[in-house]
């Protein structure tokens, strides 16, 4: 079965959807925690560091971060395998391009490979700004992420790479997750349009979510 | 009307090809697009040149022989076959572009025809259908669910002309397999064989160098004959029940 899954292009893209889906679900929580920032320095440090003794005295302390690390990473990984070899294979299968081009489908799907390689630069840099603090602007210290989100919405180019992230993130998400729920044969005619609806929203709102914080930053809202 | 055709011109699969440029004139908008081409023909043969080679059939827009990509588009601007496209649908001094269909499971053979032999290879992948052989059986021995038999016809209405292929941006052959497999799948003489037709079609499907599905949905807005989008949805569904039952044998 699982040599079926990876040698078809349609379990290629199943794995897709699961990954996606795994991501974006996370995305949803990461979001949520992020609006945190708003209540102020100390619920959001108090919520950083509750992520980390999460699932105590069951777990170990961090142990339930790195299990959701290890879980994005396989995501991250089969998502991106899948989609590269994937696309080689829609590129191989159009050698020759049309002469009379047109504009087809829109944005959001015209944009998915483009936006998808966004992205995958963005986590990369992301996570050497806010987690390791290799590339942190100023003084980067583990336990106060306040204070380091404040110090890269501070800069206009974290701001730009984030919100141009995000931006991609939205539209990413608009056709991810209505063609997730085809590639999982969920979709069918009556439902299309509450999951065209669905996928609207969680782009929207994961979009505001995330843009409030630098906006917030920059405005002075938090600071 | 006049216009000016601007024609992919190969001479053979080997052979580098080159759009080419004709005037033709006195085109009666009442003509198809195909009686256009003929008059083009008649006129480069007179002149001692090489015809322009297109695939044609019926002409009557229910064989899918004919392929031709439009101003960009599979079949041209109407959501119809080429040879039911008319001449109305342009106006007078237009500029047409006339291309085959692009995918590298569908080589350029002369010209605008392409050889979609991939797709009968998909076909025959799907096997048979376990019926008894003989006399026609009674119309009512095995009965068929309103909504299922309608489902059934309109994934039967595919004529297999390619113009989903062309029109995807990824050279996909989806909503053609998906068309094929749902048309079978749901009806009762097609369900001893349901897992391993879709299994077997998307297999050779790939194997036949077809892109993937990325849901942009051109080739359900090409495809002559409506088959809806959503067929490669019912697809994918098909192939993971079968890829679960599969596994469990």
């Amino acid at each position: 079965m699982t040599r079926t899954m990876w040698d078809s292009s349609v379990g290629k893209k199943t794995v897709m959807a699961v990954s996606g889906l795994i991501m974006l679900a996370y995305l949803v929580v990461h979001m949520l925690g992020n609006l945190k920032i708003f209540f102020g320095s100390d619920e959001f440090n108090e919520y950083a560091h509750a992520l980390r003794t999460l699932g105590e005295p069951f777990l170990h302390y961090e142990w339930a971060l790195w299990i959701t690390r290890v879980v994005l990473v396989a995501a991250v990984v089969a998502h991106a395998v899948s989609a590269y070899q994937l696309s080689r294979r829609d590129i191989k299968a159009r050698p020759t391009k049309y002469v009379h081009k047109k504009p087809r489908a829109s944005y959001a799907t015209r944009t998915m490979r483009w936006g998808g390689i966004i992205l995958g630069l963005f986590i990369v840099w992301h996570i050497l700004d806010l987690t390791t603090g290799t590339v942190h602007p100023g003084g980067f210290e583990a336990g106060h992420p306040y204070q380091n989100v404040i110090d890269t919405f501070s800069t206009w180019y974290g701001n730009v790479i984030y919100i141009v992230a995000v931006l991609a993130l939205g539209l990413h998400i608009r056709h991810g997750f209505w063609s997730a729920a085809q590639t999982l044969g969920v979709g069918s005619r009556t439902r299309d349009r509450a999951f065209k609806t669905i996928a609207n929203v969680l782009a929207l709102v994961l979009t505001v979510g995330f843009v409030s914080v630098p906006v917030a930053v920059m405005t002075g809202v938090v600071s | 009307m006049k216009l000016t055709l601007r024609v992919w011109r190969q001479r053979n699969a080997d052979a580098d090809g080159a759009m080419s440029t004709y005037e033709v004139d006195d085109i009666s908008p009442d003509m198809s697009f195909l009686e256009m081409l003929d008059t083009l023909n008649e006129e480069l043969i007179l002149g001692g040149e090489d015809p322009v080679a297109f695939d044609h059939d019926c002409r009557e827009g229910i064989c899918g022989a004919c392929s031709l990509v439009i101003n960009g588009d599979a079949h041209g601007p109407e959501r119809t076959t080429t040879c039911q496209l008319h001449m109305r649908s342009f106006k007078d001094g237009d500029i047409i572009d006339i291309e085959p269909w692009r995918a590298s499971a569908f080589p350029v053979v002369k010209d605008l025809v392409v050889d979609r032999s991939a797709f009968d290879r998909i076909i025959q992948a799907g096997g048979y259908i376990t019926a008894p052989t003989g006399a026609a059986p009674e119309a009512h021995a095995t009965p068929v669910p309103k909504p299922d038999a309608d489902f059934a016809f309109e994934h039967a209405e595919c004529i297999g002309c390619g113009a989903c292929v062309a029109a995807c941006p990824n050279g996909a052959a989806m909503l053609f397999t998906s068309a094929k497999v749902n048309h079978l799948n749901v009806l009762p003489q097609g369900a001893p064989e349901r897992e391993t037709r879709v299994l077997d079609m998307v297999a050779q499907m790939d194997e036949e160098g077809f892109g993937g599905c990325t849901l942009t949905g051109e080739c359900a807005t090409a495809c002559p004959k409506g088959i809806p989008l959503v067929s490669i949805t019912g697809m994918n569904k098909e192939w993971l029940r079968a890829t679960r039952r599969s596994g469990k044998r």
